[in-house]
């Protein structure tokens, strides 16, 4: 087990550059000169202009500079935005906010997508089934803004239920529809596979032992068939917790919320280039980890597998 | 149960009718052969949802080739007296805030997220095809590698990085630049899948039988391999065929797909964000589309996968 964490955090080691590399690479790189657009129409002084270079290191090549941000990143120095403030700022700010929106999604959808998933696998066919089949399959259909506005107007503007949009007071109340809204996709999903595998598994030989022995139905459906139908769909969601971080870009821009997805959105558009570097460095962080976990988890959920 | 004539010993004979178990050895020369692909073919013909997502697609891509079969209606010609018009005669969904006419920018909007979709796909297909059939079949050191390169492509998000990637594209965003930022970010999953198929074949008997017979690596590859890791391939392109075309729009409405020069269902969604208290018809219909157009992409994949997985086939 050692041995197999060992190799894996190895391996990240190449990737984990390769990803900087390249998001450095489309943003430094591709993006022009981000000190001319700091001056605005009328241009920046050129001393100032050369100042301002020299102080993120613009001047150099662009290798150089990726490796004098690698090792600001090694000590948790992740810079300045251009606009002076310090980039560990930005994201203090902005963490938190997607990290209570993810966890609202990934509540969502793992509550309702395995409970729904797991009546539809034992009752497959039946109409239960068949409509949240349907329901699943529009929620996969439907772009995630079309659901995010038209809930906006018919929850929050129309029926005044929730409010229609977050801005500064974060808290549950607020976040509860963006949430949804986020995790609904995954939650169709999470519905799928656990119906898929539920009803996979009802007809294994486990199931049948377990029924011949006299277990209660109950306890065949919760113990033997549930945690065994949970090792795929949990795999999803460790693995989904990265995507909605990183995928709240447009759930965070209907619902206003001050988040990793807005920040990092409004950085891209101004050019704000370290921010966006170590912002999407730290999201696929997240994800290269959220992985590492899900791979740990199922050797715990599935005594079938050893990592050697 | 018969009984034979020694009195001696008692012989019990199974109960075994000559004539029948020559029937069932007899092979019926002139039936077709059941491969995998004859009976998913077998099993799909005979399933409602499959022709209905086929006749959904080709409906789908007849409109996006020629949508003048269609409609009449010049889809940029725009006329301000009629913002916001109920529809009439020869205007059945009515009017948008710009008074363009919503049935004829529906029609038109299939092309963009079509041709979208489908060469996202074949990018996609060809380069993650490539790089997991190398990496699956080579293996090594050369499996590290690309496997490496693929792990660090799927880390970043498809729209995180699309998003980043457009904005740079400001100048000359159009249906080709969407299609390579979407290809570019969005193989490593075809890859990681081909990769999987293409170990679990290259073991098989057939393939050390091939390579026994003299055939050489690459064209074992190519011939034997691969046809055979195809399934998985063909389904996942399927369903992310449409997973790409929500892509696309989604980059619309961030107003950093495509221009709003191309008549494009994302764009109008975008638009009808704002027009949606006033009326909501304006947003329904493209969305609609959209969403049909995405659900038969998927129902497609769903019933080949269901087809060509013989467990599921069973029940």
């Amino acid at each position: 087990m050692a041995w197999y964490i060992g190799r894996r955090l190895l391996q990240m080691i190449p990737v984990f550059l390769g990803a900087t590399l390249l998001i450095y690479f489309m943003v430094f790189a591709l993006a022009g000169d981000p000190i001319a657009a700091l001056g605005g129409e009328r241009g920046l002084n050129p001393a100032v202009a050369a100042q301002l270079r020299e102080h993120y290191h613009l001047n150099q090549p662009f290798l150089v500079q990726y490796l004098l941000w690698l090792k600001g990143l090694l000590t948790f120095d992740f810079g300045t935005s251009f606009s002076g403030r310090p980039v560990r700022d930005v994201m203090a700010g902005a963490f938190p906010v997607t990290i209570q929106l993810a966890f609202v999604a990934l509540f969502f959808e793992a509550v309702f997508g395995i409970a729904v998933g797991l009546v539809s696998g034992l009752r497959k066919g039946k109409l239960f089934d068949s409509t949240f089949l349907i329901v699943s399959l529009v929620v996969i259909a439907v772009p995630v803004f079309v659901i995010g506005f038209t809930m906006q107007f018919l929850v929050g503007v129309k029926l005044g239920w929730l409010p229609p949009t977050v801005g500064g007071n974060v808290n549950i109340r607020t976040l509860l529809m963006p949430g949804i809204v986020l995790g609904s996709v995954s939650f169709a999903y999470v519905l799928r596979l656990t119906r898929t595998s539920v009803a996979e598994n009802m007809t294994a030989d486990f199931v049948r032992t377990a029924t011949a022995k006299g277990l209660t139905r109950r306890r065949v459906v919760t113990v033997h068939v549930l945690r065994n139908s949970l090792i795929p769909v949990v795999t999803f969601l460790g693995a989904d917790l990265g995507g909605l971080m990183g995928g709240a870009i447009v759930t965070e821009g209907i619902f206003n919320i001050p988040g990793v997805g807005n920040t990092l959105y409004h950085a891209i558009q101004q050019s704000e280039a370290p921010t966006v570097v170590s912002m999407v460095t730290v999201l696929v962080m997240v994800y290269i980890f959220a992985n590492l976990l899900v791979d740990l988890l199922y050797a715990a959920l599935d005594p079938r597998i050893r990592y050697a | 149960m018969p009984e034979t004539s020694r009195p001696t010993q008692m012989h019990f004979f199974a109960d075994l009718d000559v004539e029948i178990l020559e029937q069932v050895d007899t092979v019926d020369e002139t039936a077709p052969p059941a491969s995998l692909w004859h009976d998913a073919w077998q099993s799909l013909r005979v399933r409602p949802i499959f022709w209905v997502s086929a006749f959904l697609i080709l409906l789908v891509v007849v409109v996006a080739a020629v949508p003048r079969l269609f409609t009449s209606t010049d889809p940029s010609y725009c006329d301000l007296m009629s913002s916001y018009n109920p529809p009439g005669p020869g205007h059945p969904f009515g009017f948008d805030r710009q008074g363009c006419d919503i049935y004829a920018r529906t029609i038109y909007g299939a092309r963009a997220s079509v041709t979208v979709g489908i060469l996202t796909t074949i990018v996609v297909v060809v380069l993650g095809a490539v790089v997991g059939a190398l990496a699956g079949f080579y293996g090594k050191w050369f499996d590290s590698l690309l496997s490496r390169i693929t792990d660090i492509f799927f880390a970043i998000p498809l729209v995180l990085a699309a998003i980043v990637v457009m904005q740079v594209f400001a100048t000359h965003r159009n249906v080709f630049t969407v299609v390579v930022v979407l290809g570019v970010f969005g193989w490593p999953q075809i890859a990681r899948i081909t990769r999987g198929a293409v170990m679990s074949v290259k073991n098989a008997d057939f393939i050390t039988a091939a390579t026994a017979l003299g055939v050489s690596r690459s064209r074992n590859l190519i011939r034997h391999v691969m046809p055979n890791a195809a399934a998985p391939i063909i389904v996942t392109a399927t369903v992310s065929l449409g997973i790409f075309i929500v892509a696309e729009a989604t980059l619309s409405f961030l107003g950093i797909g495509l221009p709003t020069t191309i008549v494009s269902w994302g764009a109008d969604i975008a638009k009808a964000q704002t027009a949606l208290r006033s009326q909501p018809s304006v947003l329904f219909y493209p969305a609609g589309a959209l969403a049909l157009t995405v659900l038969s992409f998927i129902m497609m994949g769903d019933a080949v996968r269901d087809a060509l997985d013989p467990k599921a086939r069973k029940r």
